[in-house]
């Protein structure tokens, strides 16, 4: 494969799969039900001591 | 099992793992090809290593910090190449472990100051800048032209790059003291095989002090020496794009 | 660990030391050796101290081990101090440049990497050290692992940042900014950071609490990716095993890359990432609140991370670099932007509802400010990516204002806040000395930091422009040492902001040593006005 397959690679599938992958992450985090565990995490520096 | 981020968050190997594996890529996309690609380095005529005198100049251009001040990359503008000359090529500082672009201009670009200057312009300005440019804000050297240089290792250090891959024959090796002696010496009787072995090396007394080879002595023929080596008449710029 | 062990190793090292002292002919090399063997002495020396002689283990006082904190919050101030004072030199020394007193070892190309090695390594690398060890023993409920692995952390550390301090001086130097230390000083550095992981991950395996809360991952993160640039941008080959001088592994243009490949990154990871790990700790302390969204920082994470390390190419627009590098590093710069910004909102945000406490807690204060000028770098490095930008900016002051607008800011006033946190903490007292004290710190900063990057905006966009200039002859307009004079005012406008942030400094070292003597002044609590004075 050469510069110019691999530029062109990068440039359409490339682009997609990282988009996906990106929203797809958004997507699993903020889904519902998940807010009581998150929230419960960000308080563990603020439990201490 | 769902996959869960909550793994991730839970287990201290896997998050090493993965980050790890997050920032690689970026670096082997990217760094990796410039050593496979064949028109990463442009194909030129009249490179060769340093001789051991320049070598030993170049030293002492990184011992001093030079680098933190004066880049040596020439970008392909109007009045970068007015200034300085012919924009700088990923070739000539092919054999520069490490490079020495630099990052910083606080004073001008050194790619091509080779042959500008005389000698006595390059130790009168390193001993003390502002007698020859007023507005300079360059630190002197004074000490370079009293220190001997140290040349009990020279081979040593062309060994050194040889074994990185700057393509020293064992000739010039074997005689790196002499080459060097003869350059910084006019009268040397080495001068010839000193020229055979590293084409278009200027042969001066450069500190103007022919009692002993000084700091001085390496330094300007290192900046001598700067960007003049490639043949830019047998240069074919369109064949090197890239 | 026996001390019998400790000792043996420790006599071993000082004796091959004095050996490779007395073999060597490079006489630096042997100044260097001279300094191991004084290392190796004080730790017997103080080791003696503190060992039980019958060789059994004191009992862990306390939960969690904070000695080795303490020790890096002083550390940290310490080498701020130095590494802020050798900045305003080499500011004067480029307004005045008499004041390099023309000698091998005051010249400004040996003391810059002493000014960049102090503040980054020096200065950042201790307080990075010192809070990950508080912020993972606190989010995990675990004390430090490996027993006193730690305490060789920091001291090993410390004699990093000795030998290549005092290398500069002497001229050992490799030329690789911020990668200056030659290749003995770098596998010593290897050594200390393997053990500094083994510590980090060590706790984390330790944690009582079962999720790792996202502080630890920036800081683990840093700690992985600064080992990786460490070990690729420093192989080479030694000229001699008894000397100091080695020949960069790479050349040229893949020397270039992989130089800027760590020099960016250790921005994006030693000065970001373990920073954000700092911010993500100390500012819910701090505000006593936790994170706006715990989400959003697990997003900044790992966006950060992947796109961080494509950036380095940005520093070398047109240059011999090929075009396609430098294209693909732009547009990760530019991408960055995002998840900088997504971090900063974060930890602004954070105060939302709380503003308030800005007025009453000058600590706090200088979190925000550090976060602001987070944002206002993380804002302008994209800016300065863009390669039509770059050809005015690369080259001149402009950078140098940018780093220090993340430096000054960012890293110095995050780093500022965590220490007058960690303080009265670590040394049990009630509060601080003095927050008014640490209003005038955090002024006298600000201003410091605005004089600083705004005169570096001024000389360095005129310098571009002047160097582009041409008359109506077509001719260029501008000779290089006419840009030289053109930048003077400038550099003395920098200089006194350097000086103003040095001046802060020094008032925190103050406020910080009377309260670890455990006084507290006697004044109005910040917000409230002075009473009034009664009239006779």
């Amino acid at each position: 494969m050469d510069y110019h397959q691999f530029r062109h690679l990068a440039d359409s599938w490339g682009l997609v799969y990282l988009m996906v992958v990106f929203v797809a992450a958004v997507a699993f985090l903020f889904r519902p039900g998940a807010k009581a565990f998150y929230d419960r995490a960000a308080r563990i520096p603020l439990d201490e001591e | 099992m769902k996959f869960s981020h909550a793994i991730i968050e839970k287990n201290a190997t896997l998050l090493l793992v993965l980050s790890f594996i997050a920032v690689s890529i970026g670096g082997i996309v990217e760094i990796a090809p410039l050593f496979y690609l064949q028109n990463t380095i442009e194909k030129t005529q009249g490179m060769r290593p340093y001789t051991p005198l320049e070598l030993a100049g170049r030293g002492i251009y990184i011992r001093e910090g030079c680098y933190t001040c004066h880049s040596q990359m020439i970008r392909p503008f109007r009045d970068e190449v007015e200034r300085y000359g012919h924009y700088s090529l990923a070739a000539e500082s092919m054999y520069d472990h490490p490079f020495q672009w630099g990052s910083k201009r606080t004073g001008p670009d050194l790619a091509r100051v080779g042959g500008k200057y005389s000698d006595e312009w390059h130790v009168e300005h390193l001993k003390a800048p502002r007698s020859v440019v007023p507005e300079s804000v360059m630190p002197g050297y004074p000490f370079l032209a009293e220190t001997p240089l140290r040349t009990d290792d020279i081979a040593d250090h062309l060994r050194a790059n040889l074994k990185v891959g700057v393509p020293y024959t064992e000739a010039m090796v074997e005689n790196a003291l002499a080459d060097l002696k003869a350059q910084a010496n006019p009268d040397d009787s080495g001068a010839e095989a000193l020229q055979a072995r590293y084409p278009k090396a200027v042969i001066r007394d450069f500190d103007g002090d022919p009692g002993q080879v000084t700091e001085m002595d390496a330094v300007v023929a290192y900046l001598q020496m700067l960007g003049t080596l490639v043949d830019f008449n047998a240069y074919n710029d369109e064949a090197n794009r890239r | 660990m026996g001390a019998a062990f400790f000792y043996v190793i420790m006599g071993l090292v000082a004796t091959f030391a004095v050996i490779v002292a007395s073999l060597t002919h490079d006489p630096n090399f042997a100044i260097h050796a001279w300094i191991v063997v004084l290392a190796a002495l004080v730790a017997i020396v103080a080791g003696l101290n503190t060992f039980d002689p019958e060789g059994k283990p004191k009992p862990a006082k306390g939960k969690y081990l904070d000695g080795v904190i303490q020790a890096g919050v002083i550390a940290t101030m310490f080498w701020g101090l130095a590494g802020f004072l050798v900045g305003v030199v080499i500011a004067l020394q480029l307004t005045f440049p008499a004041l390099n007193l023309d000698t091998a070892y005051t010249n400004f190309g040996r003391l810059r990497p002493l000014h960049t090695s102090a503040v980054v390594f020096a200065f950042g690398g201790n307080a990075l050290i010192a809070t990950s060890f508080y912020v993972v023993q606190r989010t995990t409920g675990a004390r430090l692992a490996l027993g006193n692995t730690a305490w060789f952390v920091f001291w090993g550390y410390q004699l990093f940042i000795v030998l290549a301090a005092t290398g500069y001086l002497l001229g050992i130097t490799q030329s690789k900014e911020y990668a200056e230390p030659e290749w003995y000083v770098d596998l010593w550095l290897t050594i200390v950071w393997v053990a500094y992981l083994a510590v980090f991950l060590g706790t984390l395996f330790r944690r009582k609490e079962p999720h790792i809360y996202v502080a630890n991952w920036f800081y683990l993160s840093f700690i992985v990716t600064i080992a990786m640039l460490h070990v690729v941008n420093n192989l080479s080959m030694p000229v001699s095993l008894l000397g100091a001088k080695s020949y960069s592994l790479f050349s040229g243009v893949q020397d270039a890359l992989t130089q800027w490949w760590y020099g960016h990154n250790a921005v994006g990871f030693f000065l970001t990432a373990g920073f954000l790990g700092m911010m993500y700790y100390f500012v819910p302390k701090q505000a006593d609140r936790p994170i706006y969204s715990y989400r959003l920082s697990i997003i900044h994470f790992w966006a950060l991370i992947f796109l961080y390390i494509w950036a380095g190419p940005h520093h070398l627009h047109y240059t011999a670099l090929p075009d396609w590098a430098q294209t693909l590093g732009m547009v990760f710069s530019i991408m960055l932007w995002m998840p900088s910004w997504g971090g900063m909102i974060n930890g602004l945000m954070t105060l939302s509802g709380a503003w308030d406490k800005l007025r009453t807690d000058p600590v706090l204060r200088m979190m925000v400010m550090a976060i602001a000028f987070y944002g206002m770098s993380t804002f302008e490095g994209p800016m300065m990516s863009i390669k039509s930008v770059n050809s005015l900016s690369h080259y001149t002051d402009w950078t140098i204002g940018h780093v220090h607008s993340g430096a000054l800011g960012w890293v110095g006033m995050i780093s500022f806040g965590a220490v007058y946190f960690l303080a009265p903490k670590l040394w049990d007292r009630q509060g601080l000395y003095s927050a008014r004290l640490v209003n005038w710190h955090f002024w006298l900063a600000t201003i410091g930091i605005v004089l600083y990057a705004a005169s570096m905006w001024v000389s360095g966009i005129m310098q571009g422009l002047m160097w582009r200039a041409y008359d109506n002859l077509g001719f260029l307009q501008y000779s290089f040492a006419e840009t030289v004079a053109a930048m003077h005012p400038f550099y003395l406008i920098r200089a006194a902001g350097g000086g103003l942030y040095l001046l802060g400094a020094l008032i925190m070292a103050y406020n910080i040593a009377r309260t670890i003597m455990g006084h507290q002044r006697r004044e109005i609590p910040m917000g409230f006005a002075a009473p009034a004075v009664q009239g006779a």
